[in-house]
């Protein structure tokens, strides 16, 4: 799907993020397809682990800027850099510039990796101007908008139009698709009941679609999200949207069972 | 009002298992979102009014000192009286004053976050005179002995029956057949008990939603008109409002308006808008005689300039209350003090203090709705950022927080030793939750497994299997 | 520092001296406080209103329709006590009046209509139905502008359940900036300024929904708003 095979590639640095790293690694080769698909040469710098958001959203500044000055360095040089997460994403763009803000040389530089930074499916569909993906999927399928995607990235209609092109795929807007999900990184554990109350809204909202398939840009908010749908015995199928849009399914679905359906 | 905010999980867990509540919270945010997205379809310059609205705040803000002069001069010279209050003690000593040397006995009032602050009510009844709630839900609540649940709306957590069970209990001449079933008879049961109220009250104390320094103005905004039998029958009319409720002009003031009610109720204006200017004029058949602005600082001057400067800007429209999962979870109660949802966790630390305050903030999860909707475009979750940035920092953060966030930030700056230390435990997870899928329970992991269920990981992080299958390098 | 007044300000000066804020609180121009209050300038005004007069009152109709006033029109002045004992008959209301100065006889004829009785003044507790006359309306909301003044007490647009009021429909505006500059013509202020005691905007009846999120009209201002709109100039006194 590369646009002009003479044009020079770009060069992607894949911010990867710790919960697809660490829980999920099928979303980080499924985002290196879909760039790779689109014309981009993938590269996956080893010193990466977090984005800062743990540390940042609890306050701790100090480590926040530490970590976020580790990502700095570990991407300088590339033309992009992507990650299949609209909230580190959106921790990138958006907060590191003001980290640093009382510290010039170092907002600067965050402000160069800010502009350059972008979340997977934004990525694809406003950057690269990727039109269609190559894939099929047979299901009917719910899509959540990530709180940070959505409102800090503006992350709305690329993930639907993307989703449109694939053949099979039927899609089921629910009536409160952008209501959190009641994740919110530590949140769920800090206020475990209060969580409990968003997501059940959520679900209900989800399962009142009549979807088999749950679809969202953001893996905290899937993790929460299929965890809470398999406490409550239900069969919808959980996956992070690249790996619908890179046709890379093998993999079970979250919290499913290996030869669960899907 | 005395606090319950430092009880804030205990309270939450209470509303959680209320169930007449969810229902009434259901309705709330069910109703006042729609209501406002209609009402700024409607009005295609919404979203430029409320760049206006932010920079009329900021301007007022900036020379705050300047406006307040101006706005106690008109006052002044129209033969009114301005009370410059430090704190809600002052302020209440103030409106005393007043109500004593007009010989009140009973005092109406109209809705005022400003009279909850300070508690008004209590002082006027510890000193023999009666304060009577007119708006209808605080006047319910007043009943009840309940704090208001929501800045626009302080009964929306009653049901209709314990409304009517309120009136049975408290309203001596209502006659035990009278049906009180319908909503129509209980409003006209609370119109028929307050009509007199009105007629005998000797003082009038209202908030006011601006005060406008252009003409010495104050605005009042309600849809049931109680405001305005408050103001315009007793003989003595009080205003309580706090220093950053003050804008430049009439035009300003218009402005704002037009983005006020659209935000809290969908309506494009409320059915009154009062501008009241000093007390009544030569040839007048009714008003009152003294007209009062008894003005309150209550921590305002702390905010002013600092990191909560734009939390200055709130016209306590609600709207970010309407829109707040959280708050939609768990109503206005749990916040435990005067204001509640988003606005509330910003403002209440600010003014009662973060030790007493310290769980409002942290229970967010930066969804940011309440900031989109926000007329006065405040950033409400940076505020709450900063509020647990000041509590890390005077090391209020509890220790288990503290330790989990050190570790993992220590391992985050050391990728071998994260890779390490993290590869190990996940490949063990995965092993053990491979047949499953999932793990129902983990240890040290209740708060999560108490409801959910937590997906297995795959068992090889993806940067193993990345330098294993690219061999360290691009294609 | 023993006086609240000079601390408080001193605090405010204080806090503005040292302040370091966003660009978002910042002043998005230079402009003097001085220059603000002396200019009164409009900010944005909608477009909504900014129509000839005829498709003006028409809006202005319909908004006050949707806010669930009720809205007739009568050609003249004379027309107005039979249009007033037309909508009570039909609405089973009682007829006794208590009208403000301003629109008393020979303003409107009042008794022309011999089932109506009429009293001047301000309203008392008793009173059913009150009569009183708009400075303005505004066609933007279907919004009604009041002044206090001796013609026009402002008792009677909250205490009588059933408020009618009389507007000239060349008063209707089409936004209130427009009706804030006819108050800062009009003198109404009794000798201090230009603003009179109070000035309501009254969009609708009364009501609350303060009962289970259900609407209820006449909570404790009038049930019933009923404008007739009058073609003719009324005179101001």
């Amino acid at each position: 799907m590369s646009k002009n095979p003479a044009a020079p590639p770009i060069r992607v640095g894949l911010f990867v993020t710790c919960l697809v790293d660490l829980t999920r690694p099928c979303v980080g080769f499924a985002a290196v397809k879909l760039l790779e698909d689109a014309g981009c040469v993938v590269a996956v710098p080893a010193a990466q682990t977090c984005c800062g958001q743990p540390a940042y959203n609890s306050g701790d500044s100090r480590d926040a800027r530490a970590i976020a000055r580790q990502v700095i360095d570990a991407f300088a040089g590339f033309d992009y850099v992507v990650s299949p997460s609209g909230s580190c994403a959106g921790m990138i763009k958006v907060h590191y510039p003001r980290l640093f803000a009382d510290d010039p040389t170092m907002a600067s530089r965050a402000q160069a990796l800010a502009a350059r930074t972008h979340e997977l499916v934004s990525f694809l569909v406003d950057v690269v101007k990727s039109d269609a993906v190559a894939a099929s999927y047979a299901g009917t399928v719910t899509y959540h908008d990530s709180c940070s995607g959505l409102r800090e990235l503006g992350i709305k209609a690329q993930p639907r139009a993307l989703l449109d092109k694939i053949s099979g795929l039927t899609l089921k807007e629910g009536r409160e698709t952008e209501a959190c999900c009641g994740f919110g990184g530590l949140f769920c554990v800090k206020y475990p009941d209060i969580s409990g109350r968003m997501v059940d809204s959520k679900i209900d909202d989800i399962l009142a679609t009549g979807a088999d398939t749950l679809l969202a840009g953001d893996m905290g908010c899937l993790i929460n999200m299929a965890g809470r749908l398999s406490r409550r015995g239900s069969t919808v199928r959980v996956r992070h949207v690249a790996e619908v849009l890179a046709e890379m399914t093998e993999t079970p679905a979250i919290g499913a069972a290996p030869g669960d359906d899907g | 009002m005395r606090s319950t905010a430092a009880t804030f999980e205990e309270n939450a867990k209470k509303a959680l298992a209320d169930g007449k509540l969810r229902d009434a919270l259901s309705r709330l945010s069910e109703g006042f979102p729609a209501k406002r997205r209609d009402a700024a379809a409607r009005l295609p310059e919404f979203d430029a009014l409320r760049d206006q609205a932010r920079d009329i705040k900021n301007h007022v803000l900036a020379h705050l000192d300047f406006y307040l002069e101006a706005f106690e001069a008109r006052v002044t010279a129209l033969g009114g009286t301005v009370h410059w209050c430090r704190t809600g003690t002052e302020a209440c000593d103030a409106v005393l004053a007043i109500c004593r040397k007009a010989g009140a006995r009973t005092v109406t009032k109209s809705k005022s976050m400003i009279g909850e602050e300070i508690a008004i009510n209590e002082h006027l009844e510890k000193h023999g005179i009666e304060p009577v709630e007119t708006d209808l839900g605080e006047y319910i609540i007043q009943l009840r002995h309940e704090p208001p649940s929501h800045i626009i709306a302080p009964a929306i957590h009653l049901t209709k029956k314990q409304i009517a069970d309120t009136f049975r209990d408290k309203h001596r001449q209502l006659a035990p057949d009278r049906s009180l079933e319908e909503p129509r008879t209980l409003l006209e049961e609370a119109r028929g008990e307050l009509r007199d109220k009105f007629i005998a009250a000797d003082v009038g104390l209202t908030g006011a939603n601006m005060l406008i320094a252009e003409t010495g103005s104050t605005v009042l905004v309600t849809n049931e008109g109680n405001a305005d039998l408050t103001y315009s029958l007793p003989k003595v009319h009080v205003v309580i409002a706090s220093l950053e409720k003050v804008v430049p002009t009439l035009e300003d003031a218009t402005t704002i308006l037009r983005v006020l009610a659209r935000s809290a109720t969908g309506q494009d204006m409320s059915v009154y808008t009062t501008f009241c200017t000093g007390p009544k004029r030569p040839g007048d058949l009714d008003g009152p005689d003294e007209f009062h602005v008894v003005l309150l600082d209550n921590g305002r001057t702390r905010m002013l300039g600092g990191e909560f400067h734009e939390m200055l800007r709130c016209i306590r429209c609600g709207a970010c209350l309407n829109h707040c999962p959280v708050y939609k979870a768990v109503g206005g109660h749990a916040y435990g003090w005067v204001y509640s949802g988003p606005m509330g966790a910003v403002l209440i630390p600010g003014l009662i203090g973060l030790d007493e305050a310290g769980h409002l903030p942290n229970a967010s999860t930066f969804c940011g709705k309440c900031e989109e909707v926000c007329p006065m475009r405040i950033p409400l979750p940076s505020m709450l950022r900063s509020w647990r940035r000041l509590q890390f920092e005077q090391r209020k953060t509890s220790a288990t927080s503290r330790v989990g966030l050190g570790l993992w930030a220590f391992l985050a700056r050391r990728p071998r030793l994260y890779r390490l230390a993290l590869g190990l435990g996940i490949a063990v997870l995965g092993k053990l939750g491979r047949a499953q899928g999932r793990f129902r329970w983990l240890p040290f992991g209740g708060a999560w497994t108490g409801l959910r269920d937590f997906p297995t990981p795959e068992g090889r992080t993806f940067q193993s299997r990345w330098q294993r299958e690219r061999s360290g390098g691009r294609r | 520092m023993s006086d609240p007044r000079a601390h408080i300000l001193g605090a405010i000066k204080d806090a503005l001296r040292h302040a370091r804020l966003p660009e978002s609180a910042r002043p998005n121009n230079d402009e003097s406080p001085a220059e603000r209050l002396g200019d009164h300038r409009a900010n944005l005004i909608p477009a909504r209103g900014k129509l000839g007069s005829k498709a003006r009152i028409d809006l202005f109709i319909r908004e006050a329709e949707r806010v669930n006033a009720t809205v007739a029109r009568v050609s003249g002045l004379g027309g107005v006590p039979r249009e007033v004992a037309r909508y009570l008959s039909k609405n089973n209301l009682p007829t006794t009046l208590k009208i403000a100065p301003a629109v008393a006889e020979p303003v409107i004829p009042w008794t022309t209509q011999t089932l109506l009785t009429v009293e001047q003044g301000r309203a008392k507790g008793s009173d059913t139905v009150g009569v009183s006359r708009a400075f303005a309306g505004v066609a933007e909301t279907g919004t009604l502008v009041m002044l206090s003044g001796p013609g026009n007490p402002t008792t009677l647009n909250f205490l009588p359940p059933t408020h009618v009021v009389v507007i000239a429909a060349a008063d209707i505006a089409g936004d209130y900036e427009e009706v804030w500059a006819r108050i800062r013509k009009a003198g109404a202020g009794g000798g201090k300024g230009f603003m009179p005691r109070a000035v309501n905007w009254i969009t609708g009846p009364s009501r609350t929904a303060d009962i289970e999120q259900m609407l209820l009209l006449g909570a404790h201002g009038p049930q019933r708003l009923h404008i007739v709109i009058a073609d003719d100039e009324i005179p101001r006194p």
